[in-house]
C-alpha cells in the first residue's frame, strides 16, 4: 500500500509547478528553451497544421533575403550517416513577401516571440532586411545569418572573418532596436575569435553554429551528389562539435548563446545548457520527425527530475 | 499529414527489383491516388518517400506500396519480415484529381512509375470512366501489375523498350492510335516530357525528387512552375500540365 503522504510526494515530484524551464535571453523570456532552427520550419503555420505550435520556446523563421530566391538547383539533399547535407541555397519569397504574407500565417498560430533569420549578400543589404524586420512588432530578436554554406558572395563569407563580422554586426546594431544574435559558421580555426569580434561590435548574443561544410559522392555517376557540389551537413552527428563550440564560445564572451547543432532529444538541450546556451535550437530533427521539438519540450521536466535540476536558467554553463 | 505505426503484412518480391509491401495501419489521411508515405527505415537518418499503390481506407486499413531498390535504404527495406512495425508518415502530397478525367482517361505509368497509376485507376473506374492504361518497362522480366490492372477492368496496353514484351518501344509509341480525354502519368522524366509533348490534351504528371523531410519544411525538392515555385512534395509531386516548365 502507498501512504497518502507517499502519493502526495509522487505527484509532487510529478508536478510541472516544481520545475522551471523558462529562461530568459537579452531581457525576452522564453516558456521553455526549444526553439525550431532557421530553414527547417517554414514560417510554422505548417507544423501549426499538425500540433498547436505555441508549446515551443520561440520559433526562428526561414532566412531571408532583399530579394526573392528560388535558391540552387536540384537535387539540394544528400543522406549521411546521422545526417544529411543540404544545398537549398536559401530560396525565400524576399523581405517584402515575408512581411506582407508569411509573417501574418505566422502570427495567427503562434504567439510567442519570433525570431527572424536575416540574410544578406553585402553589409547594406543585412542593414536594411534588419531595419525592415526590426520595425515588425512580432519580431522579437533579429538572427543574423552570416553563416549559410550554400551561396556564393555573402553568406558564410561575412561569418568567417572576425572583421567583416564585425562589419555586419555594427551595421545591423546601427539601425535595429530589438536584440541582435549573429549567428556564426563552425567552418573556421577559431570561432571564439569570431565571436568576440562579434561581441566587441555590440552583437547581443550569439547562434551557433550552422552546418557544417560537407560533401557526398554518388558512386555511380562518380559525381558529388548536390548539384551545387558542397552543402551544409547538419543532424545528430553534428552534436559533440556543436557542443564543444558553444563551450568554447561560452568562455570567450559574456552575452547569451543560442546552442544549435545535431539537437534531438531534451537531453541534447539539458547538454548544449550545460555547455553554455541560454536556449537551444532544434533543426535537422524536425525534418526526419515533424513532432520532433513538441516532443523534446514533451520531455523536459521528465530529463530534469532525473538529473535533479529544479530550473533550467540555473544550469546554463554549469559544465564550466 | 499523420504519423501512424503500420505493421507489416507482406513484403514480397515482384521482379528482381521491384518489391511490394502490403502494411495494415491508419489509413484515414491517404485521400487522393498519386499522395505518398515516408517510411523511416533503422540505421537511416532520412524517412523514403513511396508512393501509394492501393489504399483500403480504415483506421486500420490496408496500404499497398510498390518499390524499387535503389540505394541501401530500400535494399535495407526489403528484408523487413511480417510483422515488424514500421514508422510512416502517411498522407502526403497532392494526388491525382479524377474529376477533370474525362470518359476515357490515359493513364501511363513507366517503371517505378506504375504503382500510383492503380489505385487512380481503380477510382477512376468506381467513377464510372474507361481508362485505357499503358505500362512501360525495359523488358519483360521487369513487368509487373499487367493482370492487376486487368482484373480492375481497364484495358491494359504493356510496352518494353527492348521488345520482350508487348509493344515494343517506349509509352509513347502505344499513344499513337488511341483516343483520350485527359492525360495522367508517372515515371521517370524524360519519359513524362515525352508524353508532355506528345499528348494533345490537358492532364496531370507526377513528379519524383530527392527529398528531404516529405511535408514542405526543407525546401529541397523546390521546382519553378508557371504559377510560381513549388515543392514536390507538398505542392506536388502531382502538377499539372498547363504549369509545368521544363
Amino acid at each position: 500500500m502507498v501512504s497518502e503522504m507517499e502519493k502526495a510526494k509522487m505527484s509532487d515530484l510529478f508536478a510541472a509547478d516544481k520545475y522551471s524551464t523558462a529562461v530568459e535571453i537579452s531581457g525576452i523570456t522564453l516558456d521553455n528553451p526549444v526553439i525550431p532552427a532557421s530553414g527547417t520550419f517554414g514560417y510554422g503555420y505548417e507544423f501549426a497544421e499538425l500540433y498547436d505550435i505555441n508549446c515551443l520556446g520561440s520559433l526562428s523563421f526561414k532566412g531571408t533575403t532583399r530579394e526573392p530566391r528560388f535558391g540552387n538547383e536540384l537535387p539540394r539533399i544528400a543522406e549521411c550517416t546521422a545526417g544529411l547535407i543540404n544545398s537549398i541555397g536559401l530560396q525565400n519569397p524576399g523581405v517584402d513577401k515575408v512581411i506582407s504574407e508569411e509573417l501574418p500565417k505566422l502570427r495567427a498560430c503562434f504567439k510567442k516571440p519570433i525570431i527572424a533569420n536575416i540574410c544578406g549578400f553585402s553589409i547594406d543589404e543585412y542593414a536594411e532586411n534588419s531595419a525592415r524586420l526590426d520595425k515588425e512588432e512580432q519580431v522579437s530578436i533579429l538572427e543574423i545569418n552570416v553563416s549559410c554554406p550554400n551561396v556564393h558572395n555573402g553568406g558564410m563569407t561575412f561569418g568567417t572573418d572576425a572583421k567583416m563580422a564585425a562589419e555586419v554586426t555594427r551595421a545591423v546594431k546601427a539601425v535595429a532596436k530589438k536584440p541582435v544574435y549573429i549567428k556564426l559558421s563552425p567552418n573556421v580555426t577559431d570561432i571564439t575569435e569570431i565571436a568576440k569580434a562579434c561581441e566587441a561590435a555590440g552583437a547581443d548574443g550569439i547562434s551557433l553554429i550552422n552546418t557544417m561544410l560537407g560533401m557526398r559522392i554518388d558512386l555511380g555517376r562518380r559525381k558529388p551528389v548536390v548539384a551545387n557540389k558542397m552543402g551544409g551537413f547538419s543532424g545528430s552527428a553534428i552534436f559533440p562539435v556543436a557542443v564543444r563550440m558553444v563551450y568554447q564560445v561560452y568562455e570567450a564572451v559574456k552575452i547569451p548563446i543560442i546552442g544549435m547543432g545535431g539537437v534531438s532529444s531534451a537531453r541534447d538541450v539539458i547538454e548544449m545548457m550545460l555547455a553554455g546556451a541560454s536556449a537551444v535550437q532544434v533543426g535537422a530533427a524536425n525534418l526526419v520527425d515533424p513532432f520532433a521539438s513538441r516532443e523534446i519540450v514533451g520531455n523536459l521536466i521528465q530529463e530534469m527530475a532525473r538529473y535533479n535540476i529544479n530550473s533550467l536558467k540555473e544550469i546554463i554553463g554549469g559544465a564550466h | 499529414m499523420k504519423q501512424g505505426f503500420f505493421e507489416i503484412i507482406a513484403n514480397e518480391k515482384l521482379t528482381d527489383n521491384v518489391m511490394k509491401l502490403v502494411l495494415r495501419g491508419d489509413t484515414s489521411q491517404i485521400t487522393a491516388p498519386g499522395q505518398f508515405v515516408n517510411i523511416k527505415i533503422d540505421g537511416f537518418f532520412l524517412r523514403r518517400p513511396i508512393s501509394v499503390c492501393d489504399c483500403e481506407q480504415g483506421v486500420s486499413g490496408v496500404l499497398t506500396l510498390i518499390y524499387k531498390i535503389v540505394g541501401e535504404g530500400t535494399r535495407a527495406l526489403a528484408e523487413y519480415e511480417p510483422e515488424r512495425v514500421l514508422d510512416i508518415l502517411t498522407g502526403l502530397g497532392n494526388g491525382y484529381d479524377i474529376t477533370k478525367a474525362g470518359d476515357e482517361p490515359l493513364l501511363i505509368g513507366g517503371g517505378a512509375g506504375v504503382p500510383p497509376m492503380f489505385l487512380l485507376c481503380r477510382n477512376l473506374i468506381a467513377a464510372g470512366r474507361k481508362p485505357v492504361v499503358i505500362l512501360g518497362f525495359n523488358s519483360k522480366s521487369e513487368v509487373f501489375y499487367e493482370n492487376e490492372f486487368q482484373a480492375l477492368g481497364a484495358q491494359v496496353i504493356v510496352t518494353t523498350a527492348d521488345g520482350s514484351y508487348g509493344i515494343s518501344g517506349f509509352v509513347t509509341d502505344a499513344m499513337k492510335d488511341l483516343s483520350y480525354s485527359y492525360t495522367y502519368a508517372c515515371g521517370p522524366e524524360p519519359m513524362l516530357r515525352a508524353v508532355y509533348d506528345k499528348s494533345a490534351c490537358s492532364g496531370q504528371y507526377s513528379f519524383e525528387e530527392r527529398m528531404g523531410c516529405g511535408f514542405g519544411a526543407c525546401m529541397g525538392c523546390s521546382c519553378r512552375t508557371k504559377y510560381g515555385n513549388k515543392r514536390i512534395c507538398k505542392d506536388g509531386p502531382v502538377l499539372e500540365k498547363e504549369e509545368i516548365i521544363w
